[in-house]
């Protein structure tokens, strides 16, 4: 069955069975490293997406459900030559030992910036409740944000 | 006429240097250096170092990037010795096919290993490539710098750099030793905070991990058992529903080693959820539970060593004795990415690319449980997220090689479930201590005894006699024997870890009980036996100084004579005057703790600040305050990253965490039921290095875990006036307390 979505400003078709996961989609189809597996269990937040600009656990959600809808991966977001100011913080305060919960953690907090771009500290870790960090970067990630939202305040980008 | 080029290549280097040790800083004629160990075992520059025609520099250390920076601090340590920028350094990932053997990457040794055989190597390489540039200018050396890799002649730029005097065999040689190393007072590289070089391409989702390797062909894989190794399987019908599942290629079985490969990863995933549900396993039931397993570790059999003694305990004047016994649980790496591997079998050849710590001690091991020879397998390490110690790395690569091994030409990429990786992963050992001390009229402990109870710390599946420790290895029709469980010795220790007391009393005595089997699967968990010594030893000097109204640093500094841990005591006093954290006037909830780690490795004293919810006896967390001594420091940025991490994964493991016991084994298999700290949960870190420059650098990744269990219970003690001596210190725990 045929299913079509917006993937990073994109249109995509595909080919898949529609009961997948839309993470193996992303990951296997799309070949995409962002969305992260943890779980699969919706409980650890390393394969966030943003799905029509909310943060979704992508392990759980069939890509059925993603048809005409917008996708944003990290890939989406920004890279090497235009970072996005979270990728750009996350790199200047060095925010993460292994970096394997980054990707999700940085896609969380891209819905929260669009959110509330001003952001409290306090909002920040609330805002990352469903995501988990094991090599304790917490502060760091934390950190990163704040810098990103007083940075993507600054230039002017929404 | 003799070039010195010729004398290069002949017998050796002019002149014969003497470092006291490999990381010395003085230059003294006289003699060649003893090679640091890795480089003794792996002595060819070039294994370590490869610079192109192009002045292209690699850096091949045998050390693993496990998330934790390792590669950009040796990438540091290279750059220095040769005076190159350090985006010039290009760091390969260990394989076999061409990689230092390091074994493995564990026990924060990293730097005072590779880095100690990286500095000598690089050192050398220069003095080579000097030697070389000088015959090309016909001057002598001692004229001869380097800029960024290009050679100066008396501070002027020539055209000569690296690339432009190195041939392909420059560095087919052994080290000799006998280059001295640059000194510490001019290092421009060592010693600051360098961005880490694997960080970007994990910020840009580009291919950082294993879970990103995508080969041509690559079929997906998993297996379906549960975390008791000796569980025998019975299937409850037969498979050919699950073989008619769509996508799915083969089932492969061996005894009790069950797994489903499909062409695409969630089909994979459905199946084994297929056959899970016609497995039958039947378990032995453990013989203890969660209140029990302490009392069972005391009465289990057990190998029995004093492994260290000072004086005769008992003999001194003891005005009062005191005994406590603490404990911790089992607990779990929980590492956020469940263990995955890629193998691929191409005839007689077989290619893993794995996790692992150690891919050389993992070749072996592999090599042995598929039947082939150690040459003919090749181990290749792709990152994963942190393991904090023996994951379920090594047993995920051997499932994917015992798959592979049925399906020749088709790369399998193995990946765990979450339950496979909660339920299958060794475990740190529960533990139990017991102190007894002596204390004289002046409220001095004199006499201590120590006592831990602790199942092995070290069971990774090493070489070709380690293959039977493989989870797989039991479950197969033909099961390997399991090789006796490891004892690491003194002075690492591996449940006697820090057992040995920092302190001077007078008579120490310090037991160890090895429980060879305590039926749950136990290995390497970051800082093995310390976490639960150091928590155990840091709170009975707690308990002992408040109940003589002493000041818990001063009691403790009374009896030090390690003039470093009394400089880390002393800073940590600082920052917390300056944060209003003093421990002795601050509403309570502020405790310490400190521990030299291995008591041979780095300095740390952890201040933690709590508060107590009387009703529930939830625990928050709110500040830490940490000074740490690692010596020479490589990346300053590197360590402080370090220690926060540990400091909050260490708060997590303490307030929180333990592997929930059911009748027949482990029932934890989800965030749920192994649950972590969130982001509102973790306390504000603060870390202050105490810098040495003139001491050995040592590594940072294992020292804050003790003191900081030690930190938090004391600090819970000074909340509530309520002492709990077992890990974790959950809210159940507070409120019995």
């Amino acid at each position: 069955m045929s299913i079509n979505f917006n993937l990073n400003g994109n249109d995509v078709e595909l080919d898949v069975p529609p009961d997948s996961a839309l993470l193996y989609v992303l990951r296997n189809d799309l070949q995409l490293n962002s969305p992260k597996f943890g779980c699969g269990l919706a409980q650890c937040g390393t394969c966030t997406v943003l799905l029509n600009g909310k943060p979704v656990r992508s392990c759980v959600i069939p890509v059925a459900s993603a048809a005409g809808q917008n996708v944003v991966t990290v890939e989406g977001l920004g890279s090497r030559d235009a970072p996005h100011p979270l990728q750009a913080a996350f790199i200047k305060l060095q925010a993460m030992q292994c970096g394997y919960c980054a990707n999700g953690i940085v896609m969380s907090a891209a819905a929260l910036l669009q959110e509330n771009p001003s952001p409290t500290e306090e909002q920040i870790r609330s805002a990352l409740a469903g995501n988990l960090c094991r090599c304790g970067a917490h502060g760091r990630i934390v950190q990163a944000i704040s810098e990103a939202a007083r940075n993507h305040r600054g230039d002017g980008r929404s | 006429m003799t070039t010195r080029r010729s004398f290069i290549k002949g017998t050796g280097s002019i002149v014969l240097y003497f470092n006291v040790m490999p990381f010395d800083a003085g230059v003294r004629a006289a003699n060649v250096t003893e090679l640091p160990q890795s480089l003794a075992s792996n002595p060819s520059l070039d294994t370590w170092l490869r610079i192109g025609g192009d002045g292209a520099i690699t850096l091949s250390p045998g050390k693993c990037e496990l998330g934790q920076g390792v590669q950009t601090a040796l990438a540091q340590i290279a750059a220095e010795e040769l005076d190159v920028d350090l985006g010039r350094v290009q760091v390969l990932t260990v394989d076999t096919a061409y990689s230092p053997d390091e074994a493995y990457t564990s026990g924060s040794r990293s730097i005072e290993h590779s880095g100690a055989a990286i500095r000598m190597a690089a050192a050398e390489a220069r003095a080579i490539l000097i030697e070389l540039a000088a015959d090309e200018l016909d001057a002598s050396p001692d004229r001869i710098g380097v800029r960024n890799g290009k050679f100066l002649l008396d501070g002027a730029a020539t055209p000569l750099d690296y690339g432009s005097v190195i041939a392909e065999k420059t560095l087919a040689r052994h080290a000799s030793g006998s280059i001295p190393v640059k000194g510490r007072d001019r290092y421009q590289i060592v010693g600051r905070s360098a961005e880490r070089i694997d960080i970007p391409a994990k910020v840009f989702a580009e291919n950082a991990y294993i879970h990103d390797m995508r080969l041509d062909g690559m079929l997906h894989a998993r297996v379906v058992r549960t975390g008791d190794r000796e569980a025998k399987l019975s299937l409850r019908a037969d498979i050919d529903a699950v073989m008619d599942s769509p996508g799915v290629i083969k089932v492969v079985r061996d005894g009790s080693f069950l797994a489903v490969v499909a062409g695409r990863e969630e089909q994979a995933v459905s199946a084994a959820r297929q056959l899970a549900a016609l497995c039958d396993w039947k378990h032995e039931p453990l013989p203890f539970d969660e209140l029990s397993v302490s009392e069972w570790l005391r009465e289990a059999p057990a190998e029995v060593k004093v492994v260290a003694e000072r004086g005769a305990v008992g003999s001194s004047g003891i005005a009062r004795k005191v005994g406590r016994s603490y404990s911790r649980a089992f607990q779990a790496h929980a590492s956020l990415s469940p263990s995955a591997a890629i193998a691929h079998r191409q005839g007689d050849r077989l290619t893993v690319w794995s996790h692992s710590q150690g891919v050389y001690p993992l070749r072996g091991a592999i090599a042995k449980i598929v039947g082939l020879d150690e040459e003919n397998v090749q181990c290749i390490h792709a990152q994963a997220s942190g393991c904090y110690g023996h994951n379920g790395a090594d047993d995920a690569a051997c499932d994917a090689a015992l798959i592979a091994m049925q399906m020749p030409g088709k790369p399998i990429r193995l990946q765990w479930s979450r339950a496979d990786e909660f339920l299958g992963e060794p475990y740190g050992s529960a533990m139990t201590t017991e102190i007894v001390a002596g204390i004289d009229d002046g409220g001095r402990i004199v006499d201590w005894a120590f006592d831990v109870w602790s199942g092995s710390h070290s069971t990774r599946p090493r070489g070709v006699n380690g293959a039977g420790r493989f989870l797989a290895a039991r479950q197969l029709a033909r099961p390997l024997p399991v090789p006796p469980v490891g004892n690491i010795p003194q002075p690492r220790g591996g449940g006697d870890r820090n057992a040995v007391p920092i302190y001077s009393f007078a008579n120490h005595r310090v037991t160890k009980h090895l429980v060879p089997d305590v039926r749950l699967r136990v290995s390497a968990l970051r800082a093995l036996g310390a976490y639960t010594n150091v928590f155990a030893i840091e709170s009975f000097m707690d308990e002992i100084a408040r109940e003589q109204g002493e000041d818990p640093i001063d009691f403790r500094i009374r009896h030090l004579d390690d003039e470093r841990a009394i400089g880390v005591l002393n800073k940590l006093r600082k920052q917390m005057s300056a944060a209003g954290m003093e421990s002795d006037k601050a509403p309570a909830g502020v405790g310490i703790g400190m521990a030299r780690y291995k008591n041979s490795g780095a300095y740390c004293a952890v201040a933690m600040r709590v508060a107590v919810d009387p009703d529930d006896g939830q625990i928050k967390l709110h500040r830490a305050l940490c000074a740490v001594d690692v010596g020479l420091v490589i990346n300053p940025d590197g360590v402080i990253n370090q220690i926060e991490g540990g400091i909050i994964q260490a708060s997590s493991w303490t307030i929180r965490e333990q592997v929930r016991l059911g009748r027949d084994g482990a029932v934890s298999k989800d965030w749920v039921s192994y649950p972590i700290l969130s982001f509102a949960e973790v306390p504000t870190v603060e870390v202050a290095l105490v810098d040495q420059l003139d001491e050995l650098p040592l590594g940072a990744g294992e020292a804050a875990h003790g003191p900081t269990a030690a930190a938090i219970a004391n600090a819970v003690a000074r909340a509530t006036g309520k002492r709990i001596r077992d890990l974790p210190l959950t809210p159940a725990r507070v409120r019995q307390a």
